[in-house]
């Protein structure tokens, strides 16, 4: 049971990883980095849905019955070039923030900006 | 060309924004992404008559036919939130083009309006959407191009605020995307018509259970409710004022429409008010959101600050409606969204004109502007008095409303703790008053700042229109009752 649903536990301990990086973390690029992790574990959960065991590519040909769903696929086409051009923002944003702040840490950009209110 | 319509709204900011980066002055790109806004503004209206007649417009992209095609669906409740976006929009660029002088370099103008238009059409498009992946793209259409809007802002706390939104509004993103996946799983559909049909077969899962709380739990990220509502204050504080203008007005009322066609059409009433206790936990959200965030607004120097945690309390009541799960209750909600777009809408734009003219808008240099800019600080009175919930306002209807809701299902306390919630708005407003016209201005004048003139027509003319709109709304309250009680009824009616 447990084995059976290997893929499953992939995705929760990923996603679980990612999130705890985002969290904990105070540098802005590592941020980023977890927040990909995070995202990238819910690829995998999509395309491990579509999957059938002893499936092949979703192509028309004879003597194949069994094919995995090509939605899910291709709707994490869509998702991946979202996560991209968020990555590139994000990161854009915290070289821009280590221009303006001289710091790429949570914590000293914070102390900088309690010290101008 | 009229069966078209309902893409055209969405296709038309879409494909406008690109095209705004080939026009060589900012002056032109303002023209062409007014007229845009414009023309979604008329295409809404249209709409809403269509839908008021007629009833539920559906439209299939690329004729496939529904559950495999995507299908683009105005009921009621998506014209209404249609009407409310692109007018909203077209009044706030009225002002955009003199206000982006001042605060954003001229190279950046062009690319202000391409962000604009794109975050325009993914607001439309999550409300004209009747499909849930669609959802999730136009909802990161609209928050990648809020990120870039908001890191626009002249003081760099504006970059670390629109940081924090990205990655607040990714993890909130992201769990609707599970959301959807598992429901997908357990259904085989994306579209929310066949979704609330098919999910009933499979509701007693956990699966769907684990998918419906986390798209809660993403949707009330997007909402910032509270306890989700750190990125809120600092986002609005330090963007651009015209972006603060628009997105306070529209945004928040995208995710709380959101919340209503999750909650109330694809899972229906009778699951999600019993798998999760959303009555209790909106109802217990929203009051403390309310009380949190008016006491926050109470104390804060920096008057976006201030209305930007106001917003955050007008949040919870439109919660609090939806918590009562009545058609009473929802069509308060939904008069409170109209309302609180209009007013907030008034509020930031009128503060859009004063850092125009006063590049401050700290509460302590709001000194003896109450007679050197008459118009624009009359027009914060009556928004904050709206915001109050004085009667012949806006907002007086609204709370009215939720009020009466609240006494319908016999929330006696609940309606107590509302109005005495109105009663710190009072106080938060009247601390503007006090400055603005009871303290002399010669303090100011002293640390050598000019005296400030009365701000240009570019900011009166739509800071009126919507302080009006206030005014005539809170009095007039036939048409904007009328679409929220049939939008109410038909939601409430849909469920079984």
């Amino acid at each position: 049971m447990l084995m059976g649903l290997y893929n499953y536990w992939i995705v929760v301990i990923l996603m679980m990883i990612g999130l705890y990086i985002v969290i904990a973390h105070g540098n802005l690029i590592k941020k980023i980095v977890g927040l990909n992790i995070f995202q990238t574990s819910v690829f995998i959960l999509y395309i491990s849905i579509a999957k059938i065991d002893g499936d092949t590519a979703p192509i028309l040909t004879e003597g194949v019955n069994h094919y995995s769903n090509p939605l899910p696929h291709v709707l994490i086409l869509t998702a991946i070039v979202v996560c991209i051009a968020t990555t590139a923002l994000g990161l854009a944003l915290a070289v821009r923030i280590k221009e303006a702040y001289g710091s790429a840490e949570e914590e000293d950009i914070q102390k900088k900006d309690n010290k101008e209110c | 060309m009229l069966t078209h319509l309902v893409i055209l709204q969405v296709i038309v900011p879409l494909l406008a924004a690109p095209l705004c980066l080939f026009l060589t002055s900012s002056r032109l790109s303002w023209f062409f992404a007014l007229i845009s806004s414009l023309i979604t503004c008329v295409i809404s209206i249209l709409l809403l008559q269509q839908v008021m007649t007629v009833g539920t417009i559906v439209y299939e992209l690329g004729d496939w036919n529904a559950p495999w095609g995507i299908e683009y669906r105005i009921d009621k409740l998506s014209a209404y939130l249609l009407i409310i976006i692109s007018s909203i929009s077209t009044v706030v660029l009225l002002a955009a083009q003199t206000s982006i002088e001042e605060e954003i370099p001229q190279d950046r103008h062009n690319v202000f309006y391409v962000l604009y238009l794109l975050s325009l059409a993914g607001m439309l498009g999550i409300v004209a959407t009747g499909d849930v992946f669609n959802v999730f793209v136009f909802l990161e259409i609209t928050s990648l191009s809020a990120y870039s809007l908001i890191a626009l802002g002249r003081d760099r706390r504006a970059l670390w605020a629109s940081y924090q939104y990205l990655i607040m509004g990714t993890i909130g993103a992201t769990f609707i995307l599970i959301g959807i996946g598992l429901m997908y799983q357990m259904t085989g559909t994306l579209n929310m018509n066949d979704l609330s049909v098919r999910l009933r077969e499979v509701d007693q899962t956990r699966t769907i259970f684990v998918a419906f709380s986390f798209i809660f739990v993403g949707i009330c990220l997007k909402l910032a409710l509270f306890p989700l509502h750190f990125w809120l204050p600092n986002a609005y504080a330090y963007a651009p004022s015209i972006v603060t203008a628009f997105f306070a007005a529209t945004s928040t009322k995208v995710a709380i429409y959101l919340l209503i066609r999750f909650t109330f059409s694809v899972f229906g009433l009778s699951y999600s008010f019993t798998a999760l206790p959303l009555q209790t936990l909106l109802l217990v959200l929203g009051l403390l959101g309310i009380f949190v965030a008016s006491i926050a607004a109470i104390y804060q120097q920096n008057v976006k600050h201030l209305f930007a945690y106001s917003s955050i309390a007008q949040i919870g009541y439109m919660v609090v409606g939806i918590s009562m799960n009545t058609t009473m209750g929802l069509m308060a909600t939904l008069l409170h969204l109209f309302n609180h777009a209009l007013m907030k809408g008034a509020l930031f734009l009128a503060l859009a004109a004063l850092i125009y003219q006063t590049g401050s808008v700290r509460l302590s240099d709001f000194q003896g502007l109450g007679r050197q800019m008459p118009l624009t600080m009359a027009a914060i009175v009556l928004g904050g008095l709206s915001l109050i919930g004085v009667p012949l306002t806006v907002g007086f209807v609204s709370k009215w409303y939720l009020v009466l809701a609240a006494i319908e299902v016999g929330w006696w306390p609940v309606a107590v703790l509302m109005l005495v919630a109105s009663l710190l708005a009072i106080i938060y407003v009247w601390r503007i008053v006090e400055i603005a016209y009871f303290s002399p201005p010669a303090n100011g004048m002293a640390q050598g700042r000019e005296i400030a003139k009365e701000a240009p027509l570019a900011f009166l003319i739509p800071v009126w229109l919507l302080v009006s709109s206030n005014i005539y709304f809170g009095i007039d309250t036939r048409l904007s009752v009328q679409v929220a009680q049939a939008a109410s009824q038909s939601l409430i009616g849909l469920s079984p």
